[in-house]
């Protein structure tokens, strides 16, 4: 079992998944970062590479993506540094990002630096299902890590069917039509749609993502799906200066409020 | 044979690289595209309006002091004598017609050199379609009559502040629009760029270009075919429109010309073909400049419209294949052929289209070739920018 697969077994509910940008504020913070979010009781991380055209992403996500850049970050280093904090911890890591970098590292042989250096899955939000199934399913499979796939309000019932047949991590429940980090609070027309998909029944655990900013909206996914995914409103934390550790410790205990019992 | 596949891919290149966001959007028009624009009375519409409203057919015209000029037979197929000055408006009169029968209630699109800006506010404007136009800041800035002609036709401007400030960072607010807007919106793409559909459903509504020039052609020389067609390629719709009918005629040279800037390796230039490695930009697996990392490279031409990091899978494809030749031009180069046109016929051409006339200078013909060139925009925009180098021309420095 992976240890995406380990953490769903042994944590069903209340999962906390928590992006941050490698390489910001400063370029070797992803190290620290990720062991911050450790320590402060985050069960999954998810490592964004940044880049310079991030399409589904607003001005928080895009801004520390180019403050990344500027700094030097780059695959090869980010591979380094995650070799490196692999040794530290066992936390759930997931790198997500655009696939143009990707390509360009090659697919194949990012796969597999990904397995090597301690990647356990994969979200790659602009590789759609159909060039995934057709180019590159074997190659991730053949790397042992896992995939997950995003699914939005707009997503049909027989598509929401594939995305969970082919998500070998977590579906990935965009909360509403937006890109990162434009709205927040929860919607009475949110909470139906996370009824609808919670009624049937995936295979996959769901985490929610898009719009949880706070201890209330994370409370809110937490009662519709396995847990919620938090980006902008941590990045905007990291962002303001304080020391990393510190920041996050603050961020987290201000999300979970009342540590969730384990089970 | 040269045709895009149902998953939009031209040989290698093309496909849908996009966020889940979206695909209810792309999906829809990929299903949808083909049956609404063969329907009768969409096409009766569409002919229509490309008539009475755009002026169509556009003239081809035998250029007989460029021809004796260059030693051969030039013929310029006046796209700039269209409504609005370019010929952006084909495609914008087919997507909104498109639009509406989709049932979508507002209208987005990006600009680079604001002809496709205004393309798009004009057919807002004739169906009472609300309108947002993503320009980058920088380009509102370099295309001021342009801005003032999308904000008279009731469009609203908005400034793309992130990147670079010009068409990519258009191009990724007007997708970022798209993605907060996906029930209401139909987002306009001006170039043969994106996902599938839109490269082949904005060369299909250019391909009027090419349609009209082989009865043109036969008219003038007696042949519909002629021995090279000429078109600039920012992200390439007037070159997948003057192409489009002669893609599957090897004897039909196709040359794409695009902007070096100041200079092919200077470090500012938008000449893809060279510079370009595979990659994806907007939704579509194409040439893009980039660095080794994957990250896109900011490129640079005077020329907003061909001021583009990538080129349309079409095009990628017609290069890559050696169906296409590539020529890189100059902004220099352009210029001068600009004032040239402007002395020797009478025509001043929009800055993109300057660069196509350019390469008459560097390519090899024969002097009984039939050449014809896409003169896809007129230069009013470009007036300031023609007036500042003014004095470098008329002193021999350019």
């Amino acid at each position: 079992m992976s240890r995406l697969q380990q953490l769903f077994a042994r944590k069903p509910k209340d999962i906390l998944n928590v992006y941050f940008t490698a390489g910001y504020p400063a370029l070797h913070d992803t190290g620290k970062v990720i062991r911050a979010l450790d320590d402060a009781g985050v069960d999954l991380i998810e490592v964004g590479m940044p880049y310079s055209d991030p399409l589904a992403d607003g001005p928080t996500i895009q801004e520390s993506g180019q403050q990344a850049i500027q700094n030097g970050m780059t695959l090869p280093l980010l591979f380094e540094q995650i070799a490196e904090v692999r040794q530290h911890t066992d936390i759930p890591l997931v790198l997500m990002g655009y696939f143009n970098p990707v390509m360009q590292y090659g697919e194949q042989r990012f796969f597999d630096r990904c397995a090597e250096v301690g990647i356990d899955g994969l979200i790659l939000p602009d590789l759609p299902i159909y060039e995934y199934e057709n180019f590159y399913q074997e190659g991730i499979e053949k790397a042992g890590l896992d995939i997950s796939f995003l699914i939005t309000p707009q997503t049909g019932d027989e598509r929401i069917r594939q995305i969970d047949a082919l998500s070998t991590g977590f579906v990935y429940m965009v909360s509403n039509s937006a890109i990162t980090g434009a709205k927040s609070g929860i919607s009475e027309e949110q909470i139906a749609y996370f009824e609808r998909i919670r009624s049937m029944e995936l295979e996959s655990p769901r985490l929610i993502g898009f719009g949880i900013s706070s201890h209330e909206t994370f409370q809110t996914a937490c009662q519709y799906a396995n847990g919620a995914i938090i980006g902008s409103a941590y990045i905007r934390a990291l962002g303001k200066g304080q020391p990393v550790d510190e920041a996050t410790h603050q961020f987290v205990q201000q999300i979970l409020k009342t540590p969730i019992p384990q089970d | 044979m040269i045709a895009v596949d149902e998953r939009g891919y031209y040989g290698e290149f093309g496909g849908a690289y996009i966020p889940e966001m979206l695909y209810p959007n792309i999906e829809e028009l990929r299903q949808r595209y083909l049956e609404i624009m063969q329907e009768e009375t969409f096409q009766k519409q569409f002919h229509r309006l490309l008539r009475d409203y755009v002026g169509r057919p556009s003239p081809l015209y035998l250029a007989e002091r460029l021809s004796e000029h260059y030693n051969t037979n030039i013929y310029l197929k006046r796209e700039d004598l269209n409504h609005t000055g370019a010929h952006k408006i084909n495609n914008t009169i087919g997507q909104i017609l498109l639009a509406k029968r989709l049932g979508k209630k507002r209208i987005i699109a990006e600009t680079g050199a604001g002809q496709h800006g205004v393309a798009t506010a004009t057919v807002c404007a004739l169906m009472g379609m609300p309108c947002v136009v993503y320009m980058g800041a920088v380009d509102i800035k370099r295309q001021a009559p342009n801005v003032s002609r999308m904000r008279m036709l009731g469009a609203e401007v908005r400034p793309a502040e992130s990147g670079s400030r010009t068409l990519k960072d258009a191009t990724n607010e007007a997708i970022r629009d798209w993605i907060n807007n996906p029930v209401d919106t139909h987002y306009i793409i001006g170039s043969a760029v994106g996902p599938h559909p839109y490269p082949d459903m904005v060369a299909r509504f250019q391909s009027v270009i090419s349609e009209e020039m082989q009865w043109q052609l036969e008219e003038h020389t007696g042949r519909a075919k002629p021995d090279a067609v000429i078109a600039c390629v920012g992200g390439g719709s007037n070159a997948a429109g003057a192409y489009f009918h002669y893609l599957n005629e090897p004897d039909v040279r196709l040359i794409a010309v695009e902007a070096a800037g100041k200079g092919v390796h200077s470090g500012e230039s938008a000449a893809t073909s060279i510079l370009g490695t595979k990659g994806i930009i907007h939704g579509s697996r194409t040439l893009l400049m980039q660095t080794k990392d994957g990250q896109i490279v900011e490129p640079y031409s005077l020329s907003a419209g061909l001021d583009y990091p990538g080129i349309g899978p079409m095009h990628a494809h017609l290069i890559a294949s050696g169906r296409a030749e590539a020529i890189s031009i100059t902004d220099e180069e352009a210029l001068k052929a600009a004032y040239f046109l402007s002395r020797k016929e009478g025509i001043i051409p929009a800055l993109e289209t300057s660069h196509a006339f350019a390469a008459l200078d560097v390519m090899e013909y024969n002097s009984s070739d039939v050449i014809v060139i896409c003169l896809s925009g007129r230069g009013d925009k470009d007036l300031e920018t023609f007036i500042n180098h003014f004095d470098d021309y008329q002193n021999g420095a350019l």
